[in-house]
């Protein structure tokens, strides 16, 4: 067997976490006070990863770069969250959402893992109640779901549109519980700039004050990195502007396996970029699509009047519009899995028909539900979303439709990890986004969050325990070790390297040119020939970026500037892996679409004879190309068949 | 309809905590007003690399009014000029062309300046860490709909539950009081029965440790409400004080 063994429990399916529960080691009150364990990010999976193993009496150092762990990302999501406790009594069960995730990841999953994760779902919504998290609830007094894309039952759970905020101050209030009760210390501004590896095993970081610039040394028995997702490689996101890859990139350059690189999701429905100056992109939530249905005109020359400003949306008579969803998929309409809508967006603006100035935009329309609920019942479920595009805007979308087009959103790929959540370098672990284990291809909407609580809450509690029960008789490092003092070396020469460029470039207008040949190349459509100049371009921009990039100011001390470099030059490394991924993966599945495989009708065809593993690529060091080593994934319980949604 | 115009930033620059601060002033032309304000700040900094110097330094993450990171006083108002909104969602529609824009860092004795435009807020996370929870552990809670919660309590604690710990409250407030920003805390909890528990327990203990790191006392002024980003009412204030004097009683 290769280096890759997902190490996954005997046994039945639906048994598989519960025997390893039944047999997992455990570690005394006691011995747990002597074991540090380092958590990096304070999102929902690092905050509920921290809070819970300070209750269990570890010794928890948490990490995050923002100045509270409150503002963590997470901070963001706002359409709610999955869970399979059926009360709307509409058919849903474990079962169910696992299958739901499964196929909505277009087969690329790991079974164990999904099934997992759906069993720890209704802890999940419990657990909120219990901190106060205030879910919508109906006028009984009961939990209120919504739908989201993907699923024919109702099981999200939301707080308005601000779902994420309400979990992960829940998570961060339990989280602030420790940190009074002195089992948790909170490093805020402070970034991880490298893992420091003892013996093979993970043993520390070197991390970086932000307003000092000082380098700081820790040990830790373990350490988790929960550090969120690499979108902004893309430049423009949906992601906050701190979001970055570079503890991916640092944890993959000392032997972790980066798995999936290529699988990214673009997300359907983001207000459409306004111009040069964009600085990131906006969500509106997919919970839209439960109310607002999508559209664009059906003549070409409605469409081109619209763009030179001499029509409006509401001059568009009903027979005129072509709800394009809806026709194509009559079965699910506006609510297909986000790939699907993204893609078909794409085709429609690319064929003519796209509005707004740009013709990159199509329309999402109220009007029907406003008539059939009233307006007042659309405020209540989304008024603070209609509120930031009225403000970003400046229109009033109970009055014209919305304009959306897709964006860089999410990233299914991580660092490897086997089932309980450990990469391939002993003693460090992965949650939440930075992971890349239960989503596959494509993530179904309100499962990350799912899948970022269930990580910290549930299962490494249990895991990690399970790998520090042999660590018991590790002893407390100095960090005085050589290993220490010569990973904080190498992380000031780096940075004295980046300082000493003194190029011309800002690190901006680098980051958006990476972030185009993205958008490009290793976006929503992919093929042979642009992923292959992708590539090329990509080492241009790195070349471009190691002798001309431009850093003001001194690496003591605060520096924006030189963090945003660091956290480009890692962009750089993951852009690389990403079209190398995509290169190497000759099929379309969920948000990889390559255009030489796919149905007549233009549906992602997968090759499962060829492509049914998970890519896990090694790091072989500067100007090697990494290598290739695969999961195969097993499926047991569910059939693999071609994702239809007619 | 878009527009170009072009401005003068008067902006406080501050080399660290123990610097002394200065207004620097800057020109920034060809500014659509379809940009956000921060998109406007990136311009200002993309022309000071330029020029290869150190560009401003602003706290800012989400840029979409949910983090409660960014955090800058424009033209004498915490978040600028436009109503219910952060920093980060104001737009340069609410400029006009050649205007003086004065750009300061939220000034508060509570809430010391790091570096230029940035502020040190932890004192927030100490008064939430104070008692600003419930205190359950992971696990062992009962089913989420055990309890059921009449719709209006819930929309009401939401309500209450919005805030993003901003500051500008803080900001706006001549004490330089906190009291908006604990009592939506304290109310939203308050007003759930998983709350309700600790309720005076958690009243009093937030605010001995918002009094204890520097905050100012509330005259019920009103300044915080007006330039909350997200609405919290001053009714939440009214609650703090119904527990905290029940918490009181008590004793
Ligand atoms: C706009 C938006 C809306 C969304 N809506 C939904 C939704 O409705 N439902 C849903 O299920 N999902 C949603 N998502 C996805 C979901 O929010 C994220 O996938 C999830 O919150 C990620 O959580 P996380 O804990 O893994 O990481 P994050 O929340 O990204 O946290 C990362 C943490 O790591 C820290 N960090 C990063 N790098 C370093 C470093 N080098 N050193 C130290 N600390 C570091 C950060 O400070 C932060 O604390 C949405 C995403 C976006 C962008
Ligand atoms: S009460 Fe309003 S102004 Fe104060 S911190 Fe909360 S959101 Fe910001
Ligand atoms: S940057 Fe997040 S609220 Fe403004």
């Amino acid at each position: 067997m290769s280096k890759i063994n997902a190490r996954t429990p005997e046994g039945p399916l639906a048994q598989k976490w519960t025997n390893y529960k039944d047999h997992q080691k455990l570690v005394n009150p006691s011995n747990k006070r002597k074991l540090d364990v380092i958590i990096i990010g304070t999102g929902l999976a690092g905050a509920s990863a921290a809070a819970s193993l300070g209750e269990m009496g570890f010794n928890v150092k948490n990490f995050c770069i923002q100045d509270s762990p409150r503002r963590a990302h997470s901070i963001a999501a706002q359409g709610g969250i999955n869970a399979a406790k059926n009360y709307p009594n509409d058919g849903d069960s474990v079962f169910r959402l696992f299958y739901d995730t499964i196929k909505g990841g277009d087969y690329r999953s790991r079974e164990a893992n999904v099934h997992r994760l759906a069993e720890v779902s209704n802890s999940i919504i419990d657990q909120c109640v219990a901190q106060g998290v205030p879910f919508a609830r109906e006028y009984g007094g009961l939990l209120d779901n919504r739908s989201f894309g993907g699923a024919q039952v109702s099981r999200t759970f939301y707080a308005k549109g601000q779902t994420g905020q309400q979990l992960l101050l829940g998570a961060y209030q339990a989280l602030m519980r420790q940190v009074n009760l002195g089992t948790v210390t909170m490093y805020t501004r402070t970034e991880l700039v490298e893992i420091v590896l003892v013996d093979g095993k993970a043993r520390g970081i070197i991390s970086r004050d932000l307003v000092t610039g000082e380098l700081q040394r820790h040990f830790g028995h373990a350490v988790v990195l929960a550090t969120g997702g690499y979108g902004n490689t893309f430049f423009l996101s949906t992601n906050a502007m701190g979001s970055n890859g570079s503890a991916l990139i640092k944890a993959y350059q000392k032997g972790a396996m980066f798995a999936n690189p290529c699988m990214a999701q673009i997300h359907p429905t983001c207000i459409p970029v306004h111009g040069e100056s964009q600085s990131k992109l906006t969500l509106m939530s997919e919970s839209l699509r439960n109310d607002g249905r999508i559209w664009v005109p059906k003549k070409k020359e409605d469409a081109e009047a619209i763009r030179s400003g001499k029509l409006k949306a509401t001059q568009i008579a009903e027979e005129n519009r072509d709800y394009y969803l809806e026709r194509r998929y009559p079965a699910f309409g506006n609510l297909v899995p986000r790939d699907v809508a993204s893609r078909a967006a794409k085709e429609r603006c690319d064929a003519g028909f796209g509005v707004g100035a740009t013709g990159l935009a199509v329309y999402l329309d109220f009007k029907s539900s406003i008539d059939r609920l009233g307006q007042k019942t659309i405020e209540d479920r989304y008024g603070n979303l209609f509120q930031m595009y009225e403000k970003i805007v400046d229109e009033n979308p109970y009055e014209t439709p919305m304009m959306i087009y897709p964006a860089m959103h999410y990233t299914m790929g991580g660092i490897w990890v086997d089932y309980e959540l450990q990469t391939t370098i002993p003693g460090l672990f992965a949650a939440g986004e930075a992971n890349f284990s239960d989503h596959g291809a494509n993530r179904l909407g309100a499962s990350a969050l799912m899948q970022g609580l269930a990580d910290g809450y549930f299962v490494l509690p249990y895991t990690l325990q399970n790998y520090l029960a042999d660590e018991i008789h590790t002893k407390r490092m100095t960090t005085n070790e050589p290993e220490f003092v010569d990973a904080e070396k190498a992380v000031k020469e780096r940075f004295a390297q980046l300082m000493g460029i003194k190029g011309k470039r800002s690190v901006d207008s680098l980051h958006k040119e990476l972030g185009l040949v993205m958008w490009d190349f290793v976006g929503m459509g992919r093929n042979k020939k642009g992923l292959e100049d992708a590539i090329k371009k990509i080492a241009a921009i790195k070349k471009e970026f190691w002798t001309n990039v431009r850093i003001p100011g001194d690496q003591s001390g605060m520096n924006v500037e030189l963090e945003k470099a660091s956290r480009l030059a890692d962009f750089i490394e993951i852009g690389d892996l990403m079209a190398r991924d995509a290169l190497n993966r000759e099929e379309s599945c969920g948000g990889h679409f390559r255009e030489e495989y796919q149905t007549p009708e233009g549906e992602a065809l997968r090759q499962d004879d060829k492509f049914a593993y998970v890519s896990c690529w090694e790091y072989k060091g500067e100007q090697q190309e990494p290598e290739l080593h695969k999961e195969e994934l097993i499926y047991e319980t569910v059939k693999m068949v071609q994702r239809n949604y007619k | 309809m878009e527009k170009i115009i072009n401005l003068t930033l008067k902006v406080w620059r501050q080399n660290g905590s123990k610097a002394k601060g200065r207004f620097e002033t800057y020109k920034v032309n060809n500014v659509s007003t379809d940009s956000s304000f921060l998109e406007m700040m990136d311009m200002l900094n993309e022309q000071l690399v330029s020029e290869d110097k150190v560009p401003v330094a602003f706290d800012h993450d989400c840029r979409e009014g949910i983090c409660g990171t960014c955090s800058l006083y424009i033209n004498g108002r915490p978040h600028g000029p436009d109503d219910d909104v952060t920093t980060c969602q104001l737009h340069m529609r609410k400029f006009t062309d050649g205007q003086t824009i004065t750009i300061e860092p939220w000034r508060s004795t509570a809430f010391p300046v790091i570096y230029d435009l940035m502020v040190d807020r932890r004192a927030f996370d100490k008064i939430i860490s104070a008692g600003g929870y419930v205190s359950v552990n992971t696990g062992g809670v009962p089913d989420a709909n055990a309890i059921p919660i009449a719709k209006a309590d819930a929309d009401e604690s939401m309500d209450s539950a919005s805030c993003i710990g901003c500051g500008a409250c803080v900001a706006a407030c001549k004490n330089g009081s906190a009291m908006l920003f604990v009592s939506a805390k304290v109310s939203q909890l308050a007003m759930l029965p998983q709350g309700r528990i600790e309720a005076s327990r958690r009243a009093k203990a937030m605010v001995a440790k918002m009094d204890e790191l520097g905050f100012g006392n509330c005259t019920n002024t009103g300044a915080c409400e007006v330039e909350c980003p997200k609405n919290i009412s001053l009714s939440n204030i009214a609650r703090l004080n119904r527990e905290f004097l029940y918490a009181k009683f008590q004793d």
